[in-house]
């Protein structure tokens, strides 16, 4: 099987978040990047859990990004990915990306294309569906489970207060979530591998983008806590009851 | 503009969330002196009362192929009606039906998406949403550059009208493809209320010591009619399931009130429930940090505070 793990660069979960150019970019000094962690911890990591129960397959990464995501996907290649392409563009919008990726997607013939179900930047969570189309394959979005026999997935997704099973054929483009799979640290026999697996860097396809950020902005500090004594809390109460009337 | 709302549906029911668009999308006509439409897939109850929301005219595709939620299927239905009624804005809820279909949508009408939308669009100059950025800790206005324009409007971030009217059902005749998925079984997760459309949510972390403790946070959770949640700690320890994890990698909402209860306040538990309209902070550790993202907080033993905090509620609510 032949599988297409999608990888975002973001920043660290725990990176300030500040505007520069204007409130037209993010600040990116200081910042620390990663994989986006749906990517790493759910589709990557699920996309070698299949491999090692099918050492028939492969895993091909692919990134939109300048030459500033090459450690992300080095990372994700360390990890366990087999083959790498990085396309040559600055993430514009999801279509843009998708279009992108649908271009490598369509001249790979992937059994499986896999995405995490959202980046923790822009939290879109359109690539995946955009992607699917633009291949003209089923999708299944915000996926806990995925297990493969033959040619046939079967993938639990999350609905509205529950889960539901679904079986399809493939090729088929699952994004993916927690549930999906333990996350795992890369080791040394990793990284060192990673070094000298191919990383292809190609130049993107004339696509556009639907969408712009106009600008960006941080939500109104809060008031500051109204503390309540342990002892008071009919008083806690009687503030949620009368003053913020959320119970 | 011609507005045009999905109206999503489970167990013969329109999603809350469904209503939540429907409201926002009768507003957007509004603006500009317009009714606005919507569109179902399959046979819910109460679709002519969608005319409470300000929707006039639902158009209503039925077929027993539209009973899986097969997004490549779902999207060219949507193509087709949005085609045929002049659609310029189509409104989604972000929710899970939502994040699977829009996404497709988009692609064949080439119409730009805004998904996680928190605001009514600004078409002052061009065609601009608000939505939520680095899981809620900043926001961006999108400017959506073609001729049709998609939204997929976050749950709980507006607020359901609710006014007299009726909507028209008419059936609308639409070319169905065979699905390609097909569903094998569905589970309920334990909890009464969805997590993601709850109105209020009860969460608990590590404060609780272990899963035995947890009756306390389901009855007080009882009482107030909300969704249980948890920190990423209690779910990767498996105290609880993990659809319960609220969090920058779990679930994120929005509720009107948030209680956290034995949760330090991690940065990444933040990035999931700070858009709560409310929040309430139960921690024995005067400086655990979600103190400082709190409305309202108690410094104290969730042992001592939670029982009391079920009396009072239990008063409040005249329940005995």
């Amino acid at each position: 099987m032949k599988i297409l793990v999608c990888i975002s660069k973001t920043p660290d979960t725990t990176a300030k978040i500040a505007f520069a150019d204007n409130n037209t970019k993010f600040a990116e000094a200081g910042v620390q990047w990663i994989i986006n962690p749906y990517d790493e911890w759910y589709a990557l990591v699920r996309a070698i859990e299949l491999k090692e129960a099918d050492a028939g397959s492969s895993i091909h990464l692919v990134t939109v990004g300048g030459a500033d995501a090459e450690p992300i996907i080095r990372k994700a290649l360390a990890l366990g990915g087999d083959e790498a392409i990085r396309i040559n563009a600055d993430p514009a919008d999801p279509y843009q990306v998708a279009s992108q990726i649908a271009d490598i997607a369509k001249a790979g013939g992937y059994d499986l294309v896999l995405t995490g179900k959202e980046t923790i930047d822009y939290n879109n969570g359109s690539v995946g569906g955009m992607l699917a189309e633009l291949l003209d394959m089923p999708y299944v979005a915000l996926a806990t489970s995925l297990q493969i026999a033959g040619t046939t997935a079967t993938v639990k997704r999350e609905i509205e207060g529950g889960e539901e099973t679904l079986e399809a054929s493939l090729p088929l483009v699952v994004s993916c979530q927690k549930g999906m799979a333990e996350a795992r640290i890369p080791n040394m026999r990793g990284i060192m591998a990673a070094r000298t697996k191919p990383l292809k860097v190609v130049e993107p396809a004339a696509t556009e983008a639907l969408t712009q950020v106009a600008a960006f902005g941080l939500p109104p500090a809060k008031a500051g806590v109204k503390l309540v004594s342990p002892d008071n809390v009919e008083e806690l109460v009687r503030m949620l009851h009368e003053e913020a009337r959320v119970i | 503009m011609s507005v045009l709302v999905f109206i999503d549906h489970i167990d013969g029911h329109i999603k809350k969330a469904s209503l939540e668009a429907a409201s926002y999308g009768a507003q957007i006509a509004a603006q500009s002196g317009t009714d606005a439409e919507a569109v179902v897939l399959g046979n819910p109850g109460g679709l002519s009362e969608l005319g409470r929301q300000g929707i006039r005219k639902v158009h209503q595709v039925q077929g027993d192929q539209l009973s899986v939620i097969d997004a490549q299927v779902y999207a060219k239905v949507l193509e087709q009606v949005a085609t045929q009624t002049g659609a310029t804005v189509i409104v989604f809820s972000n929710n899970s039906t939502g994040k699977t279909v829009a996404p497709r949508l988009s692609v064949r009408l080439k119409a730009g998406l805004v998904s996680g939308a928190v605001a009514l669009p600004e078409t002052g100059s061009g065609f601009v949403v608000r939505k939520n950025v680095f899981s809620g800790k900043a926001f961006a206005n999108v400017s959506v550059t073609t001729p049709v324009k998609i939204i997929a409007l976050n749950p709980n971030a507006f607020t359901v009208t609710d006014a007299d009217g009726t909507a028209e059902v008419v059936a609308f005749n639409a070319t169905v493809d065979a699905p390609k998925v097909k569903v094998t079984g569905s589970t309920k997760t334990s909890g009464k209320v969805a997590l993601t459309e709850a109105d209020v949510v009860v969460s608990a972390g590590r404060g609780l010591k272990g899963p035995e403790n947890w009756k306390m946070v389901e009855d007080l959770a009882d009482v107030l009619g909300a969704a249980l949640a948890c920190s990423r700690p209690v779910a990767d320890a498996h105290w609880r399931p993990h659809n319960e994890h609220v969090g920058q990698t779990g679930v994120a909402i929005a509720p009107n009130l948030y209680i956290a209860i034995g949760i330090s306040g991690a940065i990444q538990h933040l990035a999931g429930v700070n858009r709560s309209k409310t929040i309430v902070v139960i921690n024995k550790d005067p400086e655990a940090p979600f103190f400082k993202a709190a409305d309202y907080g108690i410094v104290g033993d969730a042992f001592e505070v939670v029982p009391k905090l079920l009396d009072a509620v239990k008063k409040v609510k005249g329940v005995s």
